[in-house]
């Protein structure tokens, strides 16, 4: 039953609060739409906590995309041993990383006044979150063999599913493993994700939502018209307005 | 031919007597929030000395500005490949001890304190985190030439003197500073806009000022390390970056922005400049010893008919045109040439220009010890003077003596030729030589004076309003709002809610 609610329901509760209050947020609440950066107040602290935790996320965050869009290439890559052990070794390795970053700005945060001024309960939430994701995610590496073959063979599928609106719950309650430490972690960690994608709108991850990736093609320089200065000077209508007609009366 | 409008400033340094009169008045109406109390929109700087932030002009600590590279530039510290690698950490960025940690002091203290034997203090308390604390920096804490090792003598402009000027600076006799007082400079070629991954900033293709979209902003704090000028400031408490909008609301109904209309020196002028946005790049990218001058070119003869044309072309309005014509600004920096950028060098063509400090450069010391005023050869030797040329060069020219000393050349003939006026004890053959050195005539020197010292408020501020009126209806019928809510509301007030 508890399977059910956590890998049939919850996806979709966490999807339409996600999409819901993250568009909601975007439109209505633009301004609260930020990273809330704190490097301003404290930075020499921050460089070794957001470094080691953004990039060893950045990475982890890209091997599950792959692990997503194309399992095969994975099993592909996996099926030689030395390979597998690469695979796995980085994967852990930017988890550590991660979880090294997550722990030094927990230890900023709790340990600099100024910094304290600028936080709030959800920043605690986030931080808690998070570090359930990266040791469940530590611990299927640790417990199970191997996470990124069974992420690709069970863990897509059951994604798809969830995609297609179909989701096939037994492909994660009737896995079977030998090590009941690494069932929990699995489970554990797929049920926190969704709680990650949940939240996301009332908490600072909203900012990963906006990263600025359209910065590569944009132009540097960006000049905002408000008016048309042509159509104002050359304009011959005693009402040049577009609601409504009045250029023939 | 791609003409656009431009509001641009003079600053007179000769006439700014450091009474902060301005950095108040923004302060009061712009920056007096939580998460702003640091930033000063408009602050004054005490010459030589460190700033505001911390030697904000040492570009090799923010890494602000662009850099020429080929036929192009480049930002200096950010960009897309440097922006986006430092984004979880920005490395060049200024925090807050660079600027200063504001404090408020506790008052009622004075007032609740028991009665004792020592008097009651009212200790200072940070606005960060509400703490008692020890105050080590102020926006303005300058010396004025004290001579303590913190501030004039680490200034960042010394690079470019030897050991012996700098030393001689600091001489009693010889000592002198200016004031400088620094507002956002709303470049053409403005370095916080290229850095902005969110592409929260932007220039307002109307008049030119810089501003950022609040909502769009998310504290990605590349702008604070791109501007040069350090004019973009972060706030700590919503998030999101801020700088001077050049009061736009007041500008855009003619009126001047409050640390121009509130200054008491009278020394800034605001007015309308043509230009050619066709050229930034070109003249973004040239040689440094190029800048100032193409810097100055790219800005257009607003009286000259095949301008008008192809500004209205442009759909610029009458009005502005108008006011190009009668910009103080336009007279000073391109007819006159006495105003010149601050650090052309960062190649962000800014549009604030500032006529150097004359007064503490005179240094001809006549026989009976006092400052010979009229000498026709006041410049005739650069050693002697009080502050060395090179000083002011790095500061206004990249560099370039010639343009700080004819600017000089032409402050002193203005001098020389009034004091012919009303004292009349300048000999017709002095009078000559320094007109002819400076290379301009007693009507212009006339005219200098006049908008100097005597100009009225619609003088110094010719400023066209934006057309709203106008501009509004492109997008909707006016007449449909007739009877509706003005001011005040931003969503309509519906009723059953």
């Amino acid at each position: 039953m508890l399977d059910y609610l956590l890998f049939g329901a919850l996806p979709y509760v966490a999807l339409a609060v996600m999409l819901i209050g993250s568009i909601y947020r975007y439109t209505k609440k633009g301004f609260q739409v930020s990273s809330l950066s704190s490097q301003f107040l404290e930075g020499r602290q921050l460089f070794f906590g957001s470094q080691f935790f953004h990039w060893g996320m950045l990475m982890l965050f890209l091997g599950h995309l792959i692990g997503f869009l194309i399992p095969s290439a994975v099993l592909a890559w996996n099926g030689s041993p030395v390979r597998l052990l690469v695979l796995e070794f980085s994967a852990f390795g930017f988890a550590i990383s991660s979880l090294i970053g997550l722990a030094l700005l927990i230890k900023r945060r709790a340990t600099t006044k100024r910094i304290q001024m600028v936080s709030n309960n959800m920043d605690y939430v986030v931080y808690f979150v998070l570090l359930v994701q990266i040791i469940s995610g530590l611990g299927i590496a640790y417990f199970g063999r191997w996470g990124s073959n069974w992420f690709a063979s069970v863990m897509s599928p059951y994604l798809y599913s969830v995609f297609a609106f179909n989701p096939n719950v037994d492909l994660i309650a009737q896995l079977s493993t030998s090590n009941a430490m690494a069932l929990l972690m699995v489970k554990t960690h797929i049920a926190s994700a969704f709680l990650i994608i949940g939240i996301i709108p009332f908490t600072r991850f909203v900012h990963f939502l906006v990263a600025p990736i359209d910065y590569i093609w944009r132009k540097y320089q960006l000049v905002i018209w408000n008016w048309d200065n042509k159509e104002i000077r050359n304009s011959r209508n005693y009402f040049p307005g577009k609601s409504r007609d009045f250029k023939n009366n | 031919m791609n003409i656009r409008s431009q509001i641009s400033m003079v600053f007179h340094l000769d006439k700014c007597i450091g009474c902060h009169t301005c950095s108040v008045a923004c302060k009061n109406i712009w920056t007096d929030r939580k998460g702003a109390e640091y930033m000063w929109w408009n602050n004054v700087e005490t010459k030589p000395g460190t700033g505001y932030p911390t030697k904000w002009e040492d570009q090799e600590i923010y890494q602000g500005g662009w850099v020429k590279n080929g036929d192009t530039v480049s930002l200096k510290g950010a960009g897309k490949l440097k922006g986006l690698k430092n984004i979880f950490h920005n490395p060049n960025m200024p925090v807050l001890d660079d600027y200063y940690e504001p404090w408020a002091y506790r008052y009622q203290d004075l007032f609740d304190a028991p009665e004792g034997n020592d008097q009651p203090i009212g200790r200072a308390v940070s606005l960060i985190t509400g703490e008692p604390m020890e105050i080590q920096a102020g926006p303005n804490w300058d010396d004025d030439l004290s001579g303590t090792p913190d501030y004039a003598r680490q200034d960042v402009n010394f690079k470019h003197l030897s050991q012996a000027e700098q030393e001689a600076m600091f001489q009693l006799e010889k000592m002198t500073f200016h004031y400088l007082p620094r507002i956002c400079n709303h470049c053409l070629n403005p370095a916080c806009v290229g850095s902005c991954p969110s592409g929260a900033l932007y220039k307002r293709g109307e008049d030119g000022v810089v501003l950022i979209n609040q909502e769009r902003c998310r504290a990605w704090r590349m702008c604070v390390t791109a501007c040069p000028y350090k004019k973009s400031y972060y706030n700590w408490n919503t998030g999101k970056s801020e700088k001077c909008v050049l009061c736009y609301p007041r500008l855009e109904s003619a009126q001047a922005p409050a640390c121009m209309h509130s200054c008491v020196g009278r020394i800034r002028y605001l007015g309308v400049m043509l230009y050619d946005a066709d050229q930034i790049q070109q003249v973004a990218s040239c040689d440094e010893t190029q800048l100032v001058d193409r810097h100055l070119d790219i800005y257009l003869d607003p009286n000259d008919p095949a301008v008008i044309k192809a500004a209205k072309a442009n759909g610029i309005a009458d009005s502005t045109i108008k006011a190009a014509q009668n910009s103080p600004v336009y007279k000073f920096v391109k007819e006159w040439k006495i105003a010149l950028p601050l650090h052309p060098e960062f190649r962000t063509l800014p549009n604030l220009f500032y006529v150097p400090p004359l007064l503490p450069a005179m240094a001809s010391v006549s026989a009976d010890g006092t400052y010979d005023t009229v000498s026709e050869h006041l410049l005739a030797g650069v050693e002697k003077l009080r502050v060395p040329i090179r000083y002011l060069s790095s500061l206004f020219t990249a560099g370039n003596d010639q343009k700080v000393i004819d600017v000089f050349k032409r402050l002193h003939a203005v001098r020389v030729s009034r004091r012919d006026t009303t004292v009349k004890d300048v000999t017709e053959k002095q009078l000559n030589t320094v007109m002819n050195e400076a290379g301009i005539d007693v009507h212009t020197a006339n005219a200098i004076f006049r908008l100097t010292s005597l100009a009225t408020f619609e003088e110094r501020f010719v400023i066209p309003a934006a057309h709203r009126e106008e501009a509004i209806e492109m997008l909707e019928n006016t007449g449909d709002f007739k009877g509706s809510t003005g001011f005040g509301f931003k969503e309509k007030p519906a009723r059953g809610m």
